[in-house]
Formats: structure tokens, sequence, C-alpha cells
């Protein structure tokens, strides 16, 4: 007979089984049976103590995000379980795979109003894409077999497991359970033929091709599938926000950015190609701008692995069902070689409007402030451009995503679909946990910090080496620049009084520079960059500083503002 | 004006029995502002597949969208949305009548022959009638009984329905998966 172990020692050894290395976590009463297992597993589960449970779920995507593999999160439950709820509403928006373990009181207890009882399940279903309540030690292995599998496979998502107490403390003969199969759940379609033949046809008909690139090749790992469709068919592309580092930031086919504070180049074109290949995107609204003008002159093919997203807001002429992986790799056998010259060099006369108007006054100022531009991408170029760009939520997001430079995959962890706020400090050091040897580098406001500051705690036990260039302008950078551009430059509410951020840190034992004057900018790059562990380097920013171009919200996406 | 294309649409579903769907599948509707009509929810057939019945108006677009977004929960086997006239429908009503009316005035019984429905119980107090049919035909002898002054209580349920195609899609879409399951196993 097999030994009687715990549910919660089960737990670990499903976690183990199902290869967790780093557990991001908070304990409480209703988790304590599962910390106490937790004692003896030391060694194989690093858990990093979090200083709020928003934190947890938060460093546990920014880990999946770089890795590539599933994070994992631990909180108590009530409170625990719904300071997780942001967290879990921005993975599913942003296809994260992670799996978040709450707490519950004992079954007995369900339905009381026990204390620190919640509904979770019901509470997370509309924004997980499995929630499950695990009511009996018997049940764990299958439970954490299932939320791996659901999570890592097909469009990934978080998952809830909800671990009633009694499951926790009761004992079960425990074997490791395996799912790779759920009859009512196909993540990894065949690839039809008939449609790739259709797709090869129109692109090859296609005298204007033009490619939108997402977050899907990044989570297909189809990178390569990605550069040898491209190169082959001569297929110029722009990307999302999350699909930025899919494709080098210098490849000659890639553009630039789509949306609304993106490239102008790849926006007006969306409107003037005449076929528009979308690939792992959903067509969200800050990519699209107004649907009523989108891309009407051209036909349109859309791959992606989540069947709900085609003609869910664009209609489309043909869908590719599948991994990109494979659609990928099938359609570039069909294609022909060719060569699309002419249509590509009508990019860059945009790019060149864009350049004088925006971004050389961005990155070359010579006078005034510091500006968000031009430090982004000298960390950027400081780091060699093989650094992993996390940020916050604001204009200090746009910036970096405008301006940092990407030759790695995986490299980009940010709020992409919820904007959260506060996002950007825990998910840095998850992410230093994903790609321990990567540069970390999160570009931060003074707003977001302050929402997860406390996160600095997590980062002085665990010496995160996390980069933290905070690019302070002593507002709510983007709020203001909407309220600059749409509401008569009244400013309510959205200056703020700042604390002396560096002492803050120096609190924290993290060491800290606040650079001012733009002589002094490179050297501080330079040091931070040069000293182990992490740093705190606070930029003063110019205080009104705006994001350039931009698309107006609801206006048609090739008409972006320049200047205001 | 924009032309409205909204229509009754049901739209049928099938799930693993789990605790916990219905209030996802309900959902899926609330976000988007459409309103549920009616609701069955019942097992299936097929051993383990529950079966729902929903009607809403919307227009088609947005009932393939509802259709995918349920589709999508990971324990849904199959959603499709259907018109009238691809199906074979129909619903229940009970009504409790007073028998000192109905003894009064005569009609009321010609009226409830009339309309094919059942009388299945009778005390000195008040009268049971039960009537299958279309939401038509159910309404226009509530709204006859109505003004008659003898209805006690109505009770509709909601539409139940099977598809008049000859394709059993559920059957397909298990069999396919199931060959699925196989051919991976032996991998």
């Amino acid at each position: 007979m097999t030994e009687k172990i715990t549910g919660a020692e089960a737990l670990m050894r499903a976690l183990e089984h199902e290869g967790v290395d780093v557990l991001f976590g908070y304990p409480g009463g209703s988790i304590m049976p599962t910390y106490d297992a937790l004692y003896d597993h030391k060694k194989t589960l690093n858990h990093i103590l979090v200083r709020h449970e928003q934190g947890a779920v938060h460093a546990a995507q920014g880990y999946a995000r770089v890795s590539g593999k599933v994070g994992c999160a631990i909180v108590t439950s009530g409170p625990g379980a719904t300071n997780t709820v942001t967290g879990i509403a921005d993975a599913m928006i942003d296809s994260t795979p992670m799996v978040v373990v709450c707490g519950q009181v004992g079954v007995a207890m369900l339905g009381t109003d026990a204390f620190q009882e919640v509904d979770v399940v019901g509470v997370t279903s509309p924004i997980s894409k499995w929630s499950y309540q695990i009511r009996r030690a018997e049940d764990v292995a299958w439970a954490v077999a299932r939320a791996f599998y659901i999570a890592k496979s097909g469009r990934p998502g978080p998952v809830v497991l909800d671990f009633a107490k009694n499951a926790q403390t009761g004992m079960v003969e425990f074997e490791p359970a395996e799912v790779d199969f759920i009859r009512s759940y196909d993540p990894d379609p065949d690839v039809n033929m008939a449609d790739i033949e259709r797709a090869a046809k129109m692109i090859n008909n296609s005298v204007k091709p033009f490619v939108l690139v997402g977050q899907g090749v990044e989570l297909g790992n189809a990178q390569k599938e990605l550069r040898a469709f491209l190169e082959k068919a001569d297929l110029p592309c722009g990307t999302t926000f999350l699909g930025l580092s899919a494709i080098p930031s210098d490849h000659p086919l890639n553009m630039g950015i789509l949306g609304m504070h993106g490239n102008l180049g790849p926006n007006v074109m969306t409107n003037q190609c005449d076929l528009l290949i979308a690939i792992g995107m959903r067509f969200d609204d800050r990519v699209t701008g107004n649907l009523a003008t989108y891309a009407k002159q051209a036909k349109i093919i859309h791959f992606d692995i989540d069947r709900a997203e085609f003609n869910k807001n664009v209609p489309v002429d043909l869908t590719v069902w599948g991994n990109c992986k494979k659609t990928l790799a099938a359609v570039t056998m069909l294609v022909d070689e060719a060569k699309h010259t002419s249509w590509i060099e009508g990019f860059k006369p945009y790019e060149e409007k864009e350049y004088t108007k925006v971004i050389d006054k961005a990155l070359h100022p010579t006078e005034g402030p510091l500006l968000m531009g031009e430090v982004i991408r000298k960390v950027s170029e400081a780091a060699n451009n093989e650094g992993i760009m996390v940020t916050d939520v604001g204009q200090n997001q746009l910036m970096a995503c405008r301006y940092f430079k990407f030759t790695q995959p995986l490299s980009v962890v940010t709020s992409g679909g919820l904007g959260t706020m506060g996002f950007g400090l825990p998910a840095a050091i998850g992410a230093t946990f994903g790609a321990p040897d990567r540069t970390v580098c999160l570009f931060v406001g003074d707003g977001g910090l302050q929402m997860t500051i406390q996160e600095f705690g997590t980062i002085m036990e665990q010496g995160a080496p996390v980069k933290i260039i905070l690019l302070n302008n002593n507002f709510l950078g983007n709020v203001r620049q909407w309220q600059e551009m749409f509401f008569a430059h009244r400013y309510s509410f959205t200056p703020m009084l700042n604390p002396n951020y560096e002492l803050i840190a120096k609190g924290y034992g993290i060491p800290a520079k606040t650079v001012i004057e733009r002589k002094d900018l490179d050297a501080a790059i330079a040091e931070m960059l040069a000293t182990p562990g992490p740093y705190l380097l606070q930029c003063a920013i110019k205080e009104e500083d705006n994001v350039l171009p931009m698309t107006p919200p609801g206006a048609n996406i090739d008409e972006m503002l320049l200047e205001i | 004006m924009e032309q409205d294309t909204s229509k009754l649409y049901t739209f049928l579903i099938y799930s693993e029995n789990v605790p916990g769907l219905l209030s996802q599948i309900t959902a899926v509707f609330t976000r988007r502002q459409v309103n549920i009509e009616s609701l069955n929810v019942c097992a299936s057939s097929t051993p383990g597949a529950h079966k729902y019945t929903v009607t809403a108006n919307c227009d088609e677009r947005m009932a393939r969208i509802l259709t995918s977004q349920i589709e999508k929960r990971i324990e849904v086997l199959q959603a499709h949305f259907y018109t009238d006239d691809e199906l074979f429908i129909n619903e229940t009503a009970l009504f409790k009548l007073s028998t000192p009316v109905m003894l009064k005035n005569p009609d009321v019984g010609r009226m409830v022959r009339f309309h094919n429905a059942r009388i299945i119980e009778v005390n000195n107090t008040y009268t049971v009638v039960e009537i299958t049919g279309i939401t038509n035909d159910i309404l226009s002898l509530f709204d006859t009984l109505k003004m008659m002054d003898c209805v006690l209580q109505f009770v509709r349920s909601g539409r139940i329905c099977i598809t008049k195609s000859r394709v059993e899609h559920l059957d397909e879409y298990l069999a396919v998966r199931e060959a699925k399951r196989i051919a991976q196993q032996e991998k």
C-alpha cells in the first residue's frame, strides 16, 4: 500500500511533478496546512514571500512571460484571494499562463459567511480560464494536473484552484496525475490544409500585403516560423505592444508598432494595404481605432488559436485556426518567394516624417529637462538591446514600448489589455526569477510605483536584480496628457506630491540615484547596470511631456496626431 | 436610423455535467447586454452531457459571438444557435382557474377545449388546466381566460426543442474528439 499523505503535501508533490520551481505567495489562516507542507519542500519549491497578494500574481505573470513557463502564486482565502483578482484579470486578457492556489475555509463552513470566506470560484470564473474548488484531498493530483494543462495549452490563461482547508489536511494515497486531453477542450487543433491553401493563394495574389504580429507568435514559440514566412514572401509587418519582441526591432521587414501610440507608417498602411494578415492578435480597440474605417479596403486573414477571436471585433475574409507555429510553417511552404519592394518603400516617407516631427525630438533633445524617450533608448542601448523591458502603465509604458529595442524573444512584460497600474514592480521581480541571466529593466512612473511600492521589501529580501528606472514627472502623466488634449487643460487630480524615492529605496537597502541633468545620464545608467543586484534610478522628467504620435480615442487609425 | 435586425434565437448548448457552468453561460449573455427570455437545463440523451436551451433576442452577429464565447468555456462541448424554422419547439403552461367562475361562465370551458388544453384537476375552489404548444397558442389562451377574470395562477415553462437537421452535431463532435484522444494516446 502506498503511504498516506495530507492533501497539502500532495499539492507540493503535484507542483513538483509539474516542474514548478518558483512560487510567489503570502501565507494566512486557511492556507496554513499548505505552508506547513511547503516548509519541507523549500529546496525544490523556491517560495518568494511577497509583501501583498497582488504582488504575488503580477510576479507570477512576469515569471511566465519571460520564461514561457506557467507562473504560480499561492495565497490564503478571503482577502488573500480577492487581492489576486486584478492579476487574474490581467493574465486573462493578456493570455498569461498562471496557476493561483487560494486557501479556502473547510467544506463544512462553506456558505456560512465564515471568517475569511469568499466565493472565490464565483468571483474568478468570469476572469479566469478555469476556476475549480478542491474539496477533497483525493482530488488534488487530478486538479493540479488539469490546472497546469489548461493554463499552458491553447491560448494560455490563468487558472484558479480554491483549496478547501479540509482537503489540505485530509489524508490521501498520492499518485501524480497526467492530463493531456479534455473532451470538451481542443487546444491543439489539426491544421486545416484547405484554409492554408486559401491563405497562400490570397497572399500570392496580394500586391500590398501587411502583417500584424501579436503575442500569439511568442506564446506559440513561433518566432522563427514568423521570420521564415515574412522573409520568403517579403511581407512587411507591424507589431502590437505584446508582440514587440516576436521579431527583432531592426529587422528590415519590421515597420514598427500598431495602434494608438504606435508608429505612423504601420497605421497609415493598415488603411492602404490590399491584404491584412493578422497573426495571434485580437484587434484590440487600442490597435484598430475606429472600426468603421479600419482596413475597409483590404481582404483580411486571421491566424489564431482562439476561435472566439474570429470575427469578434473585425469581420475577416478567412480564418486560420491553430497554433501559429504549425499554421505559419504550413502556409510558408505554399507562398511564393516574392518581392514587394515598392510597397515596402512606401512606408519610408511616413517613417521619415515621424522621425523628424517626433522621434528625433524625443531622443535627441539638447536643452530643457530630461525626456522619457531619451532615457529609455539609452538604457536599452546600454543593455545592448538584449534586456527585458518591464513597464508599468501610462506614459512610461507607451514610451518604453516605443523606444526600447529588442533583439531577443520573450522580452516584453507589460500590462497590455487590462492596463494595470502597479503591475510593473512585482512583474519585474517575477521576471528576474523567470530569466535570471538577463537584465531586467523596469520603466515605471511616480504614480504606478506607489501602487505596489511595498514590493521593495521583496526585492530587499531576495536581492532581486531589478533595474528600476523611475520616470518621475510629478504627474499621473497619461491622464494629464488626455486632460490637456481632451479636457481643456483641466488637470483634475493628476499633479502628484511625491515622497523622496531615493530615501525610500535606501530604507530597503536598494542603491539609488537621481539624475536631473542630461550630462549625468549616461554615467548614471552605466553605474546602475554595473551595480550588481537591484538599483533605483530616478530621472527627473519634463513635467508635461507628451506621448506622440497619437490616434485620439475613436478616431480613424490612419489619422495620427504628430503634434498637439 | 439603424435597422433593427434582432430576432429571437434559440441557443442549444451542450456541456459536461459540472457545477457552476450555468452561471458561466448566463454571464456571457449578461456581459453583452442580451436578456435571456427563457432557459431550460436538463440531462441530454448523451451520457454525461447536459443540454441548455436558451432563447434571447439579438442580431445574428451577436448570436455568433455569444455562441463562440460560450463554446470557449473549458467544459462546454458545443454551442449552436437556431431560428424557429430550424427547430421543433414546445412549451408547457399550467393555469389555476376559479371553479365558481367556470361554473357561472360556460365560455371558459369552451375556450379551454378550443385551445386543446386539458383539465387535470377539479375541486370546488379551483380547476387546473394544462396546455402544451408554442408560445403564441399559450399566450392566446392566457389572454382569453384573463379577460374572463378566472385566472388564479399561471405559469409557462421555458422553451424546449430539438433540431430538424438530419445531422447530430454533438455525436459527430464527440466521435471526432474520441478519435483524437485515441490518436494522441497511440502517439
